[in-house]
């Protein structure tokens, strides 16, 4: 492999450097206490990275500074820190989801974008000889294109899902295993051929077989399996990331893809074993649609017990422990500040409060604990699955807002269910639960109806999750 | 560098992210999304080699507008990415003070 002169010392071990920032950024967020210093080790690392290719790299033009490209450069990178300073003061937080995939979809495109500059002027990049690119090259220049392709038009359509431009049904198109299959394998031998032959064509058709298959992969996934998706694209635009790197030469840009390329795969086992569905069956799609899409399940004649916002405050009031257990529906009905609310004034009544997350209540992994955050929960008062489940037993009242399929027992006892070996919360174990529902005619995400409703020791709550928890802190106060 | 100490740095880096992506703590799953787009965002560094280069040829001009444009993309999720996850962290932070 003949490689133009290598950068100097100082630059590679810039990149080294950098590339240990982001490891210390990441390890950071093993506790909220050192996620901060985390974070600044993730910018320090940015702009060691940045600074070092400015400088190494700068523009020259008869050997003096090109002050128009490096104007243009400036002029870029303020652009960018425009926009992305203003969408990551605006969104909400309920909103995430969407923004993170959209991010994901710019990380892809700039990819993309990179390997096609490589491809243009390789020497640039110390690639080629004679403007002959080194088939090794070669093959990380066409991963490149083909994972950024993949991670961009399948953001893409992530995002319109989450943000509900498009549907979350599942949208399935006849013998698509065999189209997907096929374009996969027309990416993988066109790198291969790519190799023996460096053609514009082979190049380009490549990436646009790419941008194709990443737009079939995520099509027919449903909204419920979103979390998963957006796992997986974020895994996606590390790898893409760590192949440009290789390109380059570059350890900041290899640890880096190598990290977040982890980092995505993790969350999308752990989303995938909340659900218990294998990650194949994800991909291969067609499951769950939203909410409206996973409508009328049977309606069971069986009797069940209401109850009033008076009847849950004074039931709560005289509890020793309440565990609350939020879902996504508590989010979309704006009740997480009511909600506290109510939580602190139980807390001056001496009811000790905590809340129960399933790793899937939110639309991505974490999402919940981000939603209570923003709501002033102390983070210390919120307990995952596995660390409260033993707890139920203990509790006088589970109270379960927004949820549904996350607290079915049918999970653990009906076979033939669709959501059977789920890991759920165990909240029929408590004395009471007060469950809040709009109506009893709707079900969950998985379409199936909740044995939890009909139970002895369950009192359903009818109302908008908000609506109710105003009249219950009302109740309380 | 050649290859092999190429794949030598990405094979240990997996490793390294497996464990300290496991030590992270479910509640910061979120954060943990956009702190990584945001330093996946390291791309740029392509970008800027990509937009800094000087060419006459017509695929260098044409490659350094693709080097400016991922520029600005690379450089929104930066900002964006590291401002979105200090303000989800400063939410963790208040409740510290109580």
């Amino acid at each position: 492999m003949h490689h133009a002169a290598a950068p100097p010392a100082w630059v590679l071990l810039a990149y080294l450097v950098a590339g240990v920032c982001f490891i210390l950024a990441l390890r950071g967020l093993s506790s909220p206490v050192s996620s901060r210093t985390g974070n600044r080790f993730g910018m320090a690392g940015m702009l060691l990275a940045v600074g070092t290719t400015l400088i190494h790299f700068r523009p020259l033009s008869d050997g003096r500074l090109d002050t128009t490209t490096m104007i243009q450069i400036g002029a870029a990178i303020a652009i960018g820190a425009v926009i992305g300073l203003v969408t990551a003061r605006r969104i909400a937080m309920t909103a995430m989801p969407q923004l993170v995939a959209a991010f994901h979809s710019l990380v892809g495109l700039a990819a993309v974008l990179v390997a096609a500059a490589a491809y243009l002027n390789p020497e640039a990049f110390g690639i080629a000889d004679d403007g002959v690119i080194s088939p090794v090259s070669r093959v990380e220049m066409g991963l490149g294109a083909a994972i950024g392709a993949i991670t961009f038009s399948g953001s893409v359509i992530a995002f319109l899902k989450l943000n509900g431009n498009m549907s979350g049904k599942p949208i399935l198109l006849p013998m698509r295993h065999v189209i997907n299959l096929g374009t996969l394998a027309a990416i993988l031998a066109l790198i291969a051929y790519f190799t023996q032959d460096q053609s514009p064509w082979v190049f380009w058709t490549l990436t646009g077989l790419a941008f194709l298959i990443g737009f079939l992969l995520i099509v027919p996934i449903g909204g419920a399996d979103m979390p998963v998706v957006v796992s997986m694209l974020n895994s996606y635009s590390g790898w893409a990331a760590a192949a440009m790197g290789f390109t380059l030469q570059n350890s900041a840009m290899i640890i880096t893809g190598a990290l977040v390329g982890s980092s995505g795969a993790i969350l999308s086992y752990i989303m995938c074993r909340a659900m218990n569905r294998s990650f194949i069956s994800v991909i291969a799609g067609g499951f769950g649609g939203d909410s409206a899409a996973a409508g009328g399940g049977e309606a069971i004649d069986r009797p069940w017990k209401r109850g009033s916002a008076e009847d849950a405050a004074f039931l709560m009031k005289q509890a020793e422990q309440v565990i609350i257990v939020p879902g996504y529906g508590m989010a979309v009905a704006q009740a997480q500040h009511a909600l506290r609310e109510m939580a602190d004034l139980l807390k001056k009544e001496g009811v000790s409060v905590k809340y129960a997350i399933h790793p899937v209540a939110g639309r991505m992994p974490g999402h919940m604990n981000v939603l209570l955050a923003e709501a002033n929960v102390p983070y210390d008062e919120v307990f995952e699955l596995e660390d409260i489940n033993s707890e139920f037993a203990r509790t006088d009242i589970a109270f379960v807002i927004g949820a549904n399929d996350v607290t079915n027992p049918a999970a653990k006892t009906d076979k033939a269910s669709p959501i059977y070996g789920m890991p759920v919360l165990d909240v029929e174990k408590a004395k009471t639960v007060l469950f809040i529902k709009r109506s009893m005619g709707g079900v969950g995400y998985a379409g199936v109806d909740n044995e939890l409703f009909y139970r002895d020791n369950t009192m359903m709550l009818l109302a908008d999750a908000k609506k109710m928890v105003d009249e219950i802190v009302k109740s309380l106060g | 560098m050649d290859f092999i100490t190429i794949l030598s740095i990405f094979v240990l880096a997996c490793f390294v992210g497996y464990f300290v992506v496991w030590s992270v703590t479910p509640a910061l799953h979120t954060p943990l999304m956009s702190v990584t787009n945001a330093i996946s965002s390291v791309i740029i560094v392509g970008a800027l080699i990509a937009a800094a280069a000087g060419s006459v040829t017509l695929g260098g001009s044409t490659a350094k507008w693709l080097g400016l444009a991922a520029v600005v993309m690379a450089s929104v999720n930066i900002f964006g990415g590291f401002a979105v996850t200090a303000r989800m962290l400063a939410m963790y932070k208040k409740k510290e003070r109580r």
